[in-house]
């Protein structure tokens, strides 16, 4: 299979790439291949997986419009790829080079090291010590790239990071090394000093592989939201636009279910708007001619046109956007924890080394016999299981915490998690939906065949409470009825022919907060009450993180009666009508007050906030702004995920520091040795692989940590 | 001493040979998609008759 041969077999190809974030198996990448290879034009489809994302090579006359139509077609949600949502270079692919050669490079020494070992002497040991070096000079300062870059970088700001005490030791051990073998020598170090940089990079890869999957992960969900409007162009023709090519003084049309995607002013048309990603308030807001609207509001009721006032940088999410980025300090002054054991580790090590060095000479060994020992401690302090301590760790619990369904975006917002003692739950769509559903005791007292009807009805529209009545309808267990004649009349409902009679889902003629009206010919009309609802596993949750000692309240931008209610339901207390400015002042006293704070949120008024706290949360259902600025995300309704991922952390922080312990501990162990001068290099090998292997194994036990 | 001659570019060869092999995998994109590559041997291409 060639990929070469496929590119341009005719001239005019061109290529598209298609996010489908809902593709998750085989099964999904074969349906979605072929759908588009079906295509008229199409001459490959070719699915990334991880990324979520399908390639499209195709003839130019075939619009992007029919490929997400076939897609759409076969039940995947897909979005043409924007320039600047590129996915940004990965991380891991830089590292695996080096890896590669420090893997060959350890391989072929350490045999030869083996035959030394068990006796090779004599010509044989010195051909064995040059090959070694032959092999392992180069693959040192090739596999050593990495971590002699990041050294150098802490070196000229005058810190000091884990990468320091490994560079000093790589280099002085590889020089010495070199020096021995060109003086006939006893003992040459390339292997033990190959090892160590193979362990270590496999460190650095895992570390970095996790950040690409989670952002993968998140990338592929933020694109998802709608970067567009259609345009009402001057002759009246329809045109889709993305939003960076929106204008003020444009009119977009806006169906029943979509999101606007600028500010602007009602033109013609009135509707209810939902505002709670941008604001929080849960109740719709009704907006006709005149009235302003905002971006990332979603239109619940009738199709609007609406006359772009602000778009791009102008909007009031630009603005929410512009605090964002001044509120991450507290996130950006976080060291992590490896670099925090570094910073007592290495002035340790090389004080013990100086002090070896300084006691031999002292002692009368000669500078040549007294700096062997030195690099010797060096060698076999080295931080090789250190720097397999944390990521193997870490990587180990985030795809625990991923098969639940919660994506961590790094390493880092795991260690943050675990130390939070506080936390803020947004309202609107956080510790509830966010979405209205229909009233459970409703839709339990309807009749069967009213049920049915309902539901034939509802999955007729795409209006968003058909939708809900849609889904609450098949989770019971209902059987839509054959209708004929069905009709949707935007913004009135919609009807059909039941059995001779006439049936009708429609707006009601008068009701209190949101609701829809079944009518059945010659039966009395139901009112079917819609409001928005705690999310399931929200006591159970709230039980539980008031166990880890995080003590929980609530802070909303919605109105304080709303607030009110749900603060009753739930037994916390609440603080409404906060502003984003409000929620980033309300995080900055708690930290003042010596708080580590977990802000959970999803809307774009919680984006300042879940930047600002030392740990934020998200759900999946979330504003581009609320996903992109939490650390971690979860999918799915329940909010049990968020004590699960504080649990999870917590346990993962605690097997970090048993590993810590391990590798230091096991390190000790051979210090006294190393200082005696008794260390040989088969003796710097085992202690350095079991050590790598115990941390290794410990990490493992996290397998199944998210529970 | 003669047989080393021979077994030690033997093994150097063959261990140079998997990390040039690496190297090309990775030039050619074999390492972009791990999750799909490991998915796709699930697809059956019965339909796709010849």
């Amino acid at each position: 299979m060639s990929i070469a041969a496929h590119q341009p077999t005719e001239a005019a190809q061109t290529a598209t790439v298609l996010v489908v974030p809902g593709m998750h198996c085989a099964g999904c990448m074969a349906k979605v291949e072929r759908a588009l290879s079906a295509l008229e034009g199409v001459s490959t489809a070719r699915v990334n997986l991880t990324a979520r994302q399908v390639r499209v090579d195709h003839d130019p006359a075939l619009g992007i419009p029919a490929l997400v139509e076939a897609l759409q077609g076969v039940g995947f949600p897909s979005q043409p790829r924007g320039e600047e949502l590129a996915p940004p270079p990965s991380a891991v692919k830089p590292l695996l080079p080096p890896l590669a050669v420090a893997g060959f490079a350890c391989m072929n020494v350490m045999l030869l090291s083996v035959s030394i070992w068990s006796g090779a002497d004599g010509a044989t040991k010195e051909l064995f010590h040059w090959l070694s070096a032959a092999i392992g000079v180069p693959a040192i300062a090739y596999a050593g790239m990495p971590f002699f870059r990041s050294a150098w970088g802490a070196v000229k700001k005058r810190t000091t990071n884990m990468d320091v005490p490994i560079s000093i030791g790589v280099t002085l051990a590889t020089a010495l090394s070199l020096y021995e073998t060109m003086n006939h020598g006893e003992d040459a170090w390339f292997d033990g000093t190959l090892m160590l940089l193979l362990f270590l990079l496999a460190g650095r890869v895992l570390d970095a592989m996790m950040r690409d999957r989670a952002r993968a992960g998140v990338d592929a969900l933020l694109r998802q939201a709608a970067p567009g409007a259609m345009v009402v162009a001057k002759d009246g023709g329809l045109e889709w636009l993305p939003s960076t090519d929106l204008v003020p003084g444009m009119v977009m049309r806006l169906a029943a279910g979509e999101r606007l995607a600028a500010d602007g002013e009602v033109v013609s048309g009135a509707s209810r708007f939902d505002q709670s990603l941008l604001t929080g308030e849960s109740a719709p807001v009704h907006a006709a001619a005149g009235d302003p609207v905002l971006a990332g509001t979603l239109n619940l009721e009738n199709p609007v046109d609406v006359r772009v006032t602000a778009a791009g940088a102008g909007t009031t999410l630009a603005e929410i956007a512009r605090l964002m980025e001044a509120s991450g300090q507290v996130r950006s002054a976080y060291v992590r924890i490896a670099d925090r054991a570094s910073r007592l580790y290495a002035p340790a090590v090389h004080s013990l080394a100086a002090l070896t060095f300084a006691g031999w000479m002292l002692a009368g060994a000669g500078l040549h016999q007294s700096l062997v020992y030195a690099i010797a401690v060096l060698i076999i302090t080295c931080p090789c299981a250190l720097g397999l301590a944390v990521p193997v760790a870490q990587v180990v619990a985030c795809s625990a915490l991923m098969r639940r369904g919660v994506m961590v975006k790094d390493g880092a917002a795991l260690e943050r998690i675990a130390d939070v003692d506080r936390a803020l739950l947004d309202k609107t769509g956080t510790l509830t939906l966010g979405r209205p559903l229909p009233d459970p005791v409703t839709i339990a007292s309807l009749p069967e065949d009213a049920a049915a009807v309902a539901l034939a009805l509802a999955s007729h529209s795409r209006h968003p409470l058909s939708r809900a009545l849609v889904e609450t309808l098949v989770a019971r267990g209902v059987k839509a009825a054959e209708l004929s004649q069905v009709e949707e009349e935007a913004g009135q409902g919609v009807s059909g022919l039941w059995q001779g009679r006439k049936v009708q889902l429609r707006r009601p003629e008068m009701a209190n907060g949101i609701a829809t009206t079944l009518d059945i010919a010659g039966q009395p009309a139901w009112l079917l009450p819609f409001a928005d609802r705690l999310r399931p596993g929200a006591d159970l949750a709230l039980a539980q993180l008031g166990k880890l000692g995080i003590e929980v309240s609530i802070l909303s931008g919605d109105n304080a009666s709303a607030v009110a209610d749900v603060a009753r339901e739930t037994g916390l207390t609440g603080q409404g009508n906060a502003s984003p400015q409000a929620k980033q002042e309300a995080i900055a006293r708690l930290q003042g007050a010596g708080h580590k704070v977990l802000m959970a949120g999803d809307g774009l008024n919680d984006g300042p906030a879940l930047s600002a706290a030392n740990a934020s949360i998200a759900p999946g259902s979330a504003s581009d702004v609320g996903r992109q600025a939490a650390d971690l995300v979860f999918l799915g309704d329940s909010l049990e995920a968020v004590p699960m991922a504080v649990r999870t952390a917590r346990r993962t922080m605690r097997v970090v520091r048993q590993n810590f312990v391990m590798a230091i501990g096991y390190n000790l162990l051979a210090v006294p040795l190393a200082m005696a001068g008794y260390v040989t290099p088969l003796i710097a090998a085992v202690a350095m692989s079991t050590s790598s292997l115990l941390v290794i194994g410990n990490s493992l036990r996290l397998a199944g940590a998210a529970k | 001493m003669n047989g080393l001659a021979v077994l030690i570019p033997v093994a150097l060869g063959l261990g140079l040979f998997g990390l040039v092999a690496f190297f090309w995998a990775l030039k050619r994109g074999q390492f972009e998609d791990l999750d799909g590559a490991a998915a796709r041997i699930l697809i059956d291409d019965e339909d796709e008759e010849p």
